[in-house]
């Protein structure tokens, strides 16, 4: 349908009544809850934290100091760089690529599986299985691993009844209790996208691969995952975004030693009460992940439409 | 071009579970020949197919290809190639890829892949049409290029899964003759799988009528037309006109039937049945719409019918006349369009006789559901 017949249409099959309460509610989606809090948050990065009495006042101007904080450690010298807070940056990005890799190895198989065998009653209770421990609260799940990796936990007290470890092995600190719990917390974001495409993909095209000699590494060279590309975009990107953006998880299975960027933010709003250098932070975080966003799609030439679908 | 390969299916069955797909199918297939399994859909046609190009494996019995045994050997390994009803075109592929898909995986290069294409693309006269994507070409242009593909690898044997039934009638009619010449051209053996009898009689050397699992009858286009076997194959094949009635007399191949409602009429026995019907026997009997005449008997009114007319359907090329039969069915009459404006009048009483060469008789069976 051609977009500037579109709102015509939409009155036309909606009714004017109906139509307008739609539009209306998507406008105030999309302007107050999205576009005006991110608006205002980006205005906050760019002043400094005065005591109420002073905001509005004379001293209340636009400064860059809350990013040469990010960036320097402070915004009065440049001399050093802020490294504790940038390696938190950089370890946080590169994690929560990590983290996403991971998880497009870990389901593809499972999204092959489920989408290729489509119909069976085993397929939709293994859906269902793999749905119910969502219908738990996020912190929850967190203590949950955290039990579980815990130095008398499940997995550890296994290992060690299998004599495969004498010694309980600190999970936690290593940061692997830290990557499961992210891997686990948005794995089902990267599922279904690709269980969704890949189920769309006619057998037929498999088949015929397979009767002109192709080898299976072949058909899902050429076949499969060619076709379900826009998924596996699509689920990778909003698991890379969630990760680096996730709170709960660092928060209760993180090391000792190990911070995640949004702790810093966290930090900056609860703790210190900053929000300007919180806020500063936080859109540094969100340009930073919709460029790598960006790139990546454009690496693997996927559109933006082709997500949506 | 290669002579082309036998193949041979010997006491197939294919079950699923407590259903049987396909029972005792013994089929001979001359290298070379093209072949057509005709049958309703659910007759198992389908199912005699995917055991052949590899993908599902017969309960019992032994498939050879050129002699050779194919139990256990995958569909990758197999010299056939199939064509899917759907095409299973790659969408995503350029139409030279698509074409020259089983050279990747042989590990062809760029421009060799590309060389072959391009000869194919010319065979099937597409040239010039190797860089668009398969979406962009017409059905009957995808439905060539899926002929390509299948014949890139050079097959023995090419399996064809009614690819015609999405095509449009006039299109349909005319890929039929373009496959029948891409068969004598490249000469290898075709095995085409169609519920269209016209498709299976104007393409194939030899026809397999499938019914239920079961094959009734295997023969040339024109033997099954004129001589089918069973019931099931006279109904199935073509219009037909069934008289029931019990077997009153039988001289050498000529039975006598006495049929329930036209009273006592000659007919020749279907050639495989002949010694298997015997006097006080049910039986059927099939004319032809196009072999009923008008007019008064000239011999005997053993083969004359007389019947009111129900009603008259003009054609184009011929009338149709319908009157009253037995069982409530009528009897068809198709008479060529020869200027007239009519041929009958509604409960008006014809007489209409036939050759007894035209008539088959064989004992009372089951009649292909319309």
């Amino acid at each position: 349908m051609k977009s500037k017949f579109f709102l015509s249409e939409f009155f036309k099959n909606n009714g004017a009544v109906m139509g307008s309460l739609l539009i209306g509610l998507v406008g105030f989606w999309l302007i107050f809850l999205i576009i005006l809090p991110q608006l205002s948050m980006l205005d906050y990065s760019f002043r400094f934290n005065l005591p109420p009495a002073e905001q509005g006042g004379p001293k209340d101007v636009y400064t860059l100091s809350n990013y040469e904080h990010l960036i320097y450690g402070s915004d009065i010298t440049h001399q050093t760089y802020n490294s504790v807070d940038l390696m938190v940056f950089v370890r946080t990005i590169i994690a929560a690529m990590l983290v996403t890799i991971f998880n497009i190895f870990l389901c593809y198989p499972l999204a092959y599986f489920l989408g290729q065998s489509k119909g069976s009653g085993f397929v939709r209770l293994l859906v269902v299985l793999l749905i119910i421990p969502y219908w738990i609260n996020e912190i929850l799940r967190a203590f949950a691993l955290r039990i579980i990796f815990g130095d008398s936990g499940l997995l550890n007290e296994t290992l060690m009844f299998l004599h495969l470890t004498e010694a309980p092995i600190d999970f936690i600190r290593k940061d692997i209790a830290l990557y499961a719990g992210l891997g686990y917390a948005y794995i089902l974001l990267m599922l279904f996208p690709m269980y969704n495409v890949i189920e769309s993909l006619d057998r037929n095209q498999i088949e015929a691969a397979r009767d002109m000699g192709a080898s299976w590494m072949r058909i899902h060279r050429r076949i499969v995952i060619p076709h379900a590309k826009p998924g596996i975009v699509s689920g990778a990107t909003m698991v890379f975004m969630l990760s680096a953006g996730a709170l709960a998880a660092p928060q209760i299975l993180g090391g000792p030693s190990s911070l995640w960027f949004t702790q810093l933010v966290y930090q900056w709003f609860n703790d210190s009460l900053n929000w300007q250098q919180g806020a500063a932070y936080a859109i540094v975080l969100l340009v930073s992940t919709i460029v790598i966003v960006l790139t990546v799609m454009r690496f693997f030439k996927v559109n933006m439409g082709d997500i949506g679908k | 071009m290669s002579s082309g390969v036998a193949v041979d299916l010997e006491d197939i069955w294919i079950r699923f579970g407590d259903f049987v797909a396909v029972k005792e199918a013994n089929v001979a297939i001359k290298g070379g020949d093209f072949f057509s399994f005709l049958g309703p859909s659910g007759c198992g046609k389908t199912t005699i197919l995917r055991a052949v190009s590899g993908f599902l494996d017969p309960s019992q019995g032994q498939i050879r290809i050129g002699g050779k045994d194919m139990s256990g050997i995958g569909p990758n390994k197999r010299p056939t190639a199939l064509i899917f009803q759907n095409l299973a075109l790659f969408p995503l592929m350029k139409v030279w890829e698509n074409i020259s898909f089983s050279m990747e995986v042989t590990g062809a290069s760029a421009k060799q892949r590309r060389k072959r294409a391009d000869e194919l693309l010319d065979m099937i006269a597409l040239d010039g049409q190797g860089d668009k994507l398969p979406s962009e070409l017409s059905g009957g242009q995808k439905q060539r290029v899926a002929i390509a593909r299948a014949l890139c690898a050079n097959p023995d044997v090419l399996l064809l899964d009614e690819p015609l039934s999405a095509l449009d009638l006039k299109l349909r009619q005319h890929m039929r003759t373009e496959l029948r010449e891409i068969q004598q051209r490249v000469g290898i053996t075709f095995i085409y799988i169609t519920h269209d009898q016209g498709e299976a009689l104007t393409m194939s050397d030899n026809v397999a009528v499938m019914k239920a699992g079961v094959i009734d009858q295997i023969d040339t286009g024109h033997n099954i037309y004129d001589h089918p076997a069973t019931p099931f194959v006279a109904s199935f094949v073509g219009e037909n006109n069934v008289f029931r009635g019990r077997v009153k007399e039988i001289k050498g191949n000529e039975a006598l039937i006495s049929t329930n409602r036209s009273g006592d009429l000659l007919s020749s026995i279907s050639p495989s049945q002949v010694g298997k019907l015997a006097v006080g026997d049910d039986a059927m009997m099939f004319i032809r719409p196009e072999a009923l005449q008008l007019g008064p008997a000239k011999k005997s009114s053993k083969t004359t019918i007389s019947a009111n007319v129900i009603n008259e359907e003009f054609e184009g090329n011929s009338f149709s006349v319908f009157l009253e039969g037995d069982g409530g069915k009528s009897v068809k009459m198709s008479v060529p369009n020869g200027g007239q404006d009519k041929i009958s009048d509604r409960g008006e009483v014809l007489s209409l006789h036939y050759n007894a060469n035209n008539a088959v008789a064989m004992p009372a069976g089951e009649l292909a559901s319309e």
